[in-house]
């Protein structure tokens, strides 16, 4: 088992025409074979990746002629709004969105947009997801991880690896990575993602890594205090960010939270999540928490 | 998306962010407000010591009055507390206050103790104030929309409002579409205006949010927004911010950019394409990827040194990257050591360690390096570190390298 992504998905690139597309397309089918089209407007009917995979206009054809049910997008920034809005009207379940740049009004559309639809956004802006041994829907290293019971939650992406590395170094594989992304909105956020892990029974503990900034993690704190039964071990990057760095007056009133790596810490804490201070103890960690959640 | 509560109002003291945002000058904020129709205090600008006087008659035949306020044009806020901004009753008073703020280094709350040297100033004509408020319109990125928050407490700190007197915020959602006519309405109602104020409110309102949506803006500020003595509502002080993502589409706003305001070597790394923010330590460090550049810092605070900076080289990196990372990094007489910390990815480890090999032999190494290379083909890159014979102290993981760049800098500092 696994969440969102496994190898029964039926995986579309939209931009699969394009450099970014064509390559990690091609990555993600040697992977998990189950790479099964590509939209590029205009381009419908080729065939691309040495003849393997089928271009359609639109992800409407995709969905109907293969039955697409996840679509990765590598669109450049300034049309890749329109393209999540597309699939989600084309009815593809799970979309991943891994172009970074996206205008926030853009996305601001886009998130009225699919309260309207029931497809799942992930990102914009990550790395994607990886199911090891099953599918790779995004540009993470395949190589990296090996298929086990941790499931990885990251803001971050190279991060996201380091992490990766540090479990199998200490034995532990994964169930599913997912990348959220860092823009100021983002299709899926860390509690979502939490409440899967917690129902998937192939999952029996979670790292969750955040960064400063928004307040996600605040209420994912929240959420592994009330509806958790797994083991939660965190981590936040930017405890030495530096505090000139400020947003506007107005942004901080929003967001009606401390944003600081310390002040998220805390509360993340107190919520009983395993908190590591160091980015170098996060493999450690979890095995500690499984040895005493095992007891 | 949308699914989850609105989290519960609070004060938020601490706001970071790596990524840095297009500023404009106070004048720049009020042009752009003006180009709407919405009514703004008065200014003329200078950036010439000899021009104060002619400046300071024209702005008293312009605007009709004989009492100015000289304003440094500065992007950090707090200018009042830190001296910049003079009210002048009379013409000697006014030449003066310009001279003394103008080439000044204005030091405020937001500007660190270096300060800010104040290139420009704004005479602006005197406003007889009734009441002050605030309106600010940004984006909320918990539910995903743009909001309009407003008070009928203008002037102050607003984080202070919100903390002591969070009944005092205001605060209307709204999508892609704009404020709603009813909305509009309906906020200046909960701000007290009635009669032809109300009605002066209502199209500000409705006018400042066209404009952020029309200039994808982060940020567009009025505070205070003043009722004056004479029953006008103007902007008294304005400040933007834009999305660095949607500049493309503004050439206009772009063309607003100061460079003075931004740290040079942050502004020469932008032009190669890399994240850097100067810090006040001495481990220099290069890291693919924002989120492993944090916590790279994270753990050189940790084994007891202090970053230097935060440089991100991205997705891209490759012998050029490394090298111009590298030079800007050793830019800084601070740095005793560096770290370079990659995890390959779509990023080689081979092409790293072409450019740290590179690098090193065109620009000399003056201070010791650490490399912790990992991911795809990290076998081959050190293989071909260790070939070149560039001397680089190789590290097997995030902790070995975080302990041996800091103690490689304790035993240069």
């Amino acid at each position: 088992m696994s969440i969102l992504v496994n190898r029964e998905s039926r995986i579309i690139v939209q931009g699969i025409t394009g450099s970014e597309g064509s390559f990690h397309a091609g990555q993600c089918l040697e992977y998990g074979q189950n790479v099964v089209g590509g939209v590029t407007p205009g381009k419908g009917g080729l065939r691309t990746l040495e003849d393997r995979v089928p271009v359609f206009n639109t992800c409407v054809d995709a969905r109907r002629e293969v039955g697409a049910n996840v679509s990765l997008i590598f669109v450049p920034p300034a049309f890749a709004a329109d393209a999540i809005m597309e699939a989600a009207d084309a009815g593809i379940e799970l979309i991943v969105c891994i172009t970074e740049g996206i205008p926030v009004a853009d996305m601001v559309k886009v998130a009225a947009y699919l309260r309207t639809r029931s497809s799942r956004l992930i990102g914009p802006n990550c790395p994607g997801l990886l199911t090891p041994g099953e599918a790779k829907v995004g540009i993470m290293p395949g190589f990296i991880a090996k298929k086990g019971h941790v499931g990885v939650i990251s803001k971050s992406g190279t991060l996201t690896y380091e992490a990766v590395h540090q479990l199998v170094g200490v034995g532990l594989g994964q169930s599913t990575c997912v990348g959220i992304g860092g823009d100021p909105i983002i299709g899926t956020r860390m509690s979502e993602l939490l409440a899967l892990f917690e129902a998937d029974p192939d999952t029996s503990a979670v790292v969750m890594i955040g960064e400063i900034g928004g307040a996600m993690e605040i209420e994912a704190a929240h959420y592994v205090a009330t509806h958790m039964t797994k083991p939660v071990i965190g981590f936040i990057a930017g405890q030495t960010a530096p505090p000139g760095r400020r947003m506007g007056h107005a942004g901080a009133i929003v967001s009606g939270a401390d944003e600081s790596a310390t002040a998220k810490m805390a509360v993340m804490k107190q919520c009983g999540i395993h908190v590591v201070a160091s980015p170098a103890g996060i493999g450690m960690a979890v095995k500690e928490a499984l040895v005493v959640n095992s007891r | 998306m949308g699914r989850n509560a609105m989290p519960p109002f609070a004060l938020g003291r601490v706001c970071v962010t790596l990524t840095p945002l297009m500023k404009v000058h106070e004048f720049q904020a009020k042009e752009i407000l003006e180009k709407v129709g919405i009514p703004v205090q008065r200014g003329l600008v200078t950036d010439t010591i000899t021009n104060v006087e002619s400046v300071i008659q024209s702005a008293y035949s312009q605007f009709n009055t004989t009492q100015v306020v000289i304003k440094a044009q500065i992007h950090a806020g707090g200018r009042g507390k830190g001296g910049g901004v003079k009210f002048c009753p009379t013409f000697e008073d006014a030449v003066a206050k310009a001279r003394q703020i103008l080439g000044m280094t204005l030091v405020t709350p937001q500007t660190g103790e270096a300060g800010q040297l104040v290139r420009t100033i704004m005479v602006a004509e005197a406003v007889d104030i009734a009441k002050e408020l605030y309106v600010a319109v940004t984006l909320d990125r918990a539910n995903g929309q743009h909001v309009v928050i407003a008070s009928t407490e203008g002037g102050v700190d607003i984080e202070e409002v919100a903390a002591h007197t969070p009944d005092k915020i205001i605060k209307v959602w709204f999508g892609a579409d704009g404020l709603l006519p009813f909305q509009a309405r309906q906020l200046a109602f909960q701000l007290g205006f009635e009669g032809d104020l109300f009605k002066q409110a209502v199209s500000l309102l409705t006018r400042l949010v066209t404009c952020y949506l029309d200039t994808d803006a982060s940020i567009a500020e009025i505070n205070p927004l003043v009722v004056t003595e004479q029953g006008k509502l103007l902007a008294l002080d304005a400040k933007f911010n834009f999305d660095d993502n949607a500049l493309y589409r503004h050439p206009d706003i772009v063309a607003l950019r100061d460079t003075h305001e931004e740290d040079p070597t942050e502004v020469e790394a932008s032009s190669f394409h890399l994240n850097y923010v100067k810090l006040e330590g001495n481990v220099g460090c290069m890291v693919n990827g924002a989120g492993l550049a944090m916590a790279t810092m994270d753990i050189i605070k940790l084994s007891g040194g202090q970053p230097a900076n935060f440089l991100d080289v991205g997705g891209g990196a490759n012998v050029d990257t490394v090298k111009n990372g590298f030079r800007i990094i050793l830019s800084d007489p601070n740095v005793k050591a560096v770290l370079i910390n990659i995890f390959g990815g779509i990023v080689r480890c081979d092409r790293v360690a072409n450019g740290i090999i590179q690098a090193v032999q065109e620009l000399g190494l003056s201070v010791p390096v650490v490399v912790r290379l990992a991911g795809t083909n990290a076998e081959l890159a050190r293989d071909l570190l260790a070939q070149s014979g560039v001397s680089i102290i190789p590290a097997d993981s995030l902790q070995d390298a975080a302990q041996k760049v800091v103690q490689a800098a304790q035993l240069e500092g």
